[in-house]
């Protein structure tokens, strides 16, 4: 697996298949992630959506997918694709349709969907080792809806439902390794701002068969509160200060794609954006900050003789 | 044609595979299972081509189901009760998809209380989703109707999703004598499944059930659903006509039962109707005129069968075996909507009866009747009523005896134990 046609920048696509003058916001972190992964993936392809931001993409009568598109319900896009996959294969084995009509079957959700609602589903898929390919992309909260929390959002952000002084109470939930352990053929985090890596993810995804996985942090000024500019600034500082680990999950091990070899501090991805404000004024938040930097160093401690 | 002693699962089973479906998505329920657990036998014994997938829940079943018809395969699945109530927010979004597939739902009532025996709370929760709904009375019934449903669900005028209710555990579970059609005959009655414009394939790619944006288009795309779902009615009346030409059993839209020269009717949906069916016999022995209509097709809603029906009744009873709180009787409210306007129209009456599985007795029937001759004697309809006796009041007040006399036998040991003297209320 280690074949890829995607040793340096410019081996990159630049077919850009996604098409443009969707109605999601500038500097959408998810919609770059997902031009990237299209650009791999192709045409030949359902998208088999859930309720959130991506919705939008397809409304009627415009698309920017040159392939297929079939919008389900918050919590059961991976039902739709077991339904697809499912009829698909049984009309190439009746041959009702010849091998050229085949469609790979990718579920597109976000974090809401793929952390919360829709786990259950997903869950079922992979039991099932259903041969699909799941791209979440993770703005961390309810977007559609005005960014909410949800089981995806870090601790001590600031969402419309968690907007005391110190943000959201809870954890981020692990979905790469409730993923993991249950021994699918692939799970993979990527980012839009680190192309290179995500691009020979999605290479690799595309060529396996059963439930695969692929993260995608997608870092969204509308939710996080910061200046669209900065989306591809957020995105790199997200890997360099080791909040957004880039690794996949094959063969039963977890390899890290990316170690950054000298960490910055969280600090400088966290000022960046207007949730995390209350961290820096009126005061510094001395303690909680302390505790944000600790937690991301004890996961790399955890890694780093790998 | 052979002929079986089937129950109302086995029917449909049986009505899946003469079908020839390509795919059933299934998860288990009490009283559907039976189906599922014969089908699942027949592709493992590979006896049947096609797949079987055991969802997680319901709303993921109704999602593949669905999928699965819009990718271009035959699609058949079941479900019951609490399941079609979990499935409820993928009935309205595939009938939005116009994917034309066929769902048993066997009736079962609705929690709470928790209760596994029938009434029809659960197909009526369905009513405005799109799904077109036929009622059965008969396992031969269940059988016959789902064949016509496939009919329905892909035919050109309508492509939509179609339920073929039956009763829980009194069609469900109750061996008849069923005549299975002759599988190259029920084939070709039935027909190759057509997917039309609604298909995935990598050289016709499409984009379904997309967003629209504001009330314009939205309006546009329900509104064709309904006038799809009014279609059904010319429509299922020929292929009804098709199926008694070929098989010799007759399903037209409404059951009339002795009803031509009948002064008074019971209304009533589902298998507790051949009850009423023997006590318009038995009433007809000694003098009555009455008979007895029964929707088979709820939705589409067959208006003017009912109102060609019943508009000449002097009186008639609408018997629910459902309940919409605030309300009463479904049923009873749709067949006043056919009636109303009509020339001397008739006094409707409206009984809900037979909720969870509560029988319904003879006795009660014709006490019904006596009613109907009371009303049009006094030119007017007695208010709604349960069907509950006095016996069963009795019954009922024994049980909560039993549970207050426990609650204080434990509110009583608590405080010995606790040694404190607090008097009790
Ligand atoms: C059953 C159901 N409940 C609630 C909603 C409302 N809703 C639409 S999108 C959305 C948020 C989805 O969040 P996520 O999956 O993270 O996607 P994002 O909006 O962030 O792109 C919600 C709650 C819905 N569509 N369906
Ligand atoms: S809210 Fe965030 S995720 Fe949604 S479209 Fe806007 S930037 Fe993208
Ligand atoms: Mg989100």
């Amino acid at each position: 697996m280690t074949e890829t046609a995607f040793r340096r920048m410019k081996d990159l696509p630049s077919t850009r298949l996604l098409g443009t003058g969707t109605p999601m916001c500038a500097g959408c972190g998810g919609l770059l992630a997902l031009h990237e992964i299209y650009d791999i993936l192709g045409e030949k392809t359902v998208f088999i959506n859930a309720a959130g931001c991506m919705t939008l993409l397809s409304v009627y009568p415009f698309t920017p997918f040159r392939g297929s598109w079939l919008y389900t319900s918050m919590a059961s896009a991976p039902a739709g694709a077991q339904g697809v996959r499912d009829a698909l294969d049984i009309l190439l084995e009746q041959k009702r349709i010849s091998a050229d009509e085949d469609l790979q079957t990718v579920v597109l959700t976000g974090d809401g969907s793929a952390y919360g609602m829709g786990l259950s589903a997903t869950s079922g898929a992979i039991d099932r080792n259903l041969d699909f390919l799941y791209i979440c992309y993770d703005n961390e909260g309810y977007g559609n809806t005005g960014q909410q929390f949800s089981e995806a959002t870090p601790h001590a952000a600031k969402t419309s439902t968690s907007s005391g002084p110190r943000g959201f109470p809870g954890f981020k939930k692990d979905l790469f390794d409730i993923w993991a352990a249950n021994r699918p053929a692939y799970v993979a985090t990527v980012i839009g701002t680190e192309p290179l890596d995500l691009a020979r993810k999605i290479e690799k995804a595309k060529n396996m068969k059963g439930p695969r996985l692929i993260i995608a942090l997608a870092p969204c000024p509308t939710g996080w509160d910061y200046d669209p500019k900065e989306t591809v600034e957020i995105g790199k500082l997200a890997v360099k200060t080791g909040v957004w680990p880039l690794k996949e999950y094959i063969d039963g091990k977890v390899v890290h794609t990316k170690i950054p070899r000298q960490r910055k501090p969280v600090e400088e991805y966290l000022q960046k954006q207007g949730r995390f404000a209350h961290l820096f004024k009126p005061e510094r938040n001395e303690k909680l900050l302390a505790e944000i930097q600790q937690r991301i160093d004890v996961y790399w401690e955890g890694i780093s003789n790998e | 044609m052979t002929r079986q002693l089937l129950t109302g699962n086995g029917a449909a089973a049986w009505a899946a595979r003469l079908a020839k479906v390509d795919y059933v998505p299934a998860f288990p329920i009490t009283p559907q299972t039976e189906i599922i657990e014969t089908l699942s036998a027949w592709f493992d014994n590979g006896e049947i081509p096609g797949r079987m997938t055991t969802l997680e829940s319901e709303q993921s079943m109704i999602t593949a189901a669905g999928a699965a018809a819009i990718t271009g395969v035959r699609v058949f699945t079941a479900t019951s009760s609490q399941g079609l109530l979990y499935g409820m927010e993928m009935l309205y979004t595939v009938a939005g998809w116009r994917a034309p597939f066929v769902m048993i739902n066997v009736s079962r009532g609705l929690s709470a209380p928790l209760t596994l025996e029938p009434d029809h709370n659960d197909i009526l929760a369905a009513r405005d989703s799109g799904f077109l709904q036929i009622h059965c009375a008969t396992c031969q019934e269940v059988l016959d109707s789902t064949l016509i449903a496939y009919r329905l669900a892909e035919h050109e005028k309508v492509r939509l999703p179609v339920i073929v209710n039956q009763d829980g555990f009194y069609l469900s579970f109750t061996r008849e004598p069923v005549e299975i059609p002759d599988p190259a005959l029920a084939a070709r009655f039935v027909g190759q499944f057509d997917p039309e414009n609604t298909q995935l394939r990598a050289s016709a790619p499409t984009s379904q059930a997309v967003a629209v944006l504001g009330g314009s288009p939205y309006s546009y795309f329900r509104y064709e659903l309904h006038l799809a779902a009014q279609q059904a009615l010319d429509v299922y009346d020929e292929v009804a006509a098709e199926f008694a030409e070929q098989f010799g059993r007759d399903y037209s839209a409404i059951e009339s039962y002795r009803i031509d020269d009948a002064e008074f009717a019971f209304v009533m949906m589902g298998c507790f109707a051949t009850k009423a069916k023997e006590a318009v016999d038995r009433l007809r022995d000694i003098g009555w005129r009455i008979g007895l209509v029964r929707p088979r097709l709820l939705r589409p809603f067959p208006e003017q069968a009912l109102h060609d029906a019943l508009a000449d009744k002097k009186a008639i009873a609408i018997i629910d075996q459902n309940i919409s709180m605030g309300k009463g009787g479904v049923l009873h409210t749709e067949v006043a909507s056919a009636l109303y306007g009509a020339k001397a129209a008739p006094l409707l009456t409206s009984y809900i009866g037979g909720l969870g599985g509560r029988d319904i007795s003879q006795e009660e029937l014709f006490e019904i009747a006596n009613q109907l001759k009371q009303a049009v004697e006094k030119g007017s309809a007695p208010p709604p009523r349960l069907l509950y006796t006095a016996g069963e009041l009795r019954e009922m007040r024994k049980l909560q005896a039993i549970a207050h006399v426990e609650r204080q036998e434990l509110k009583l040991g608590e405080e010995s134990d606790n040694d404190q003297g607090e008097g009790n209320d």
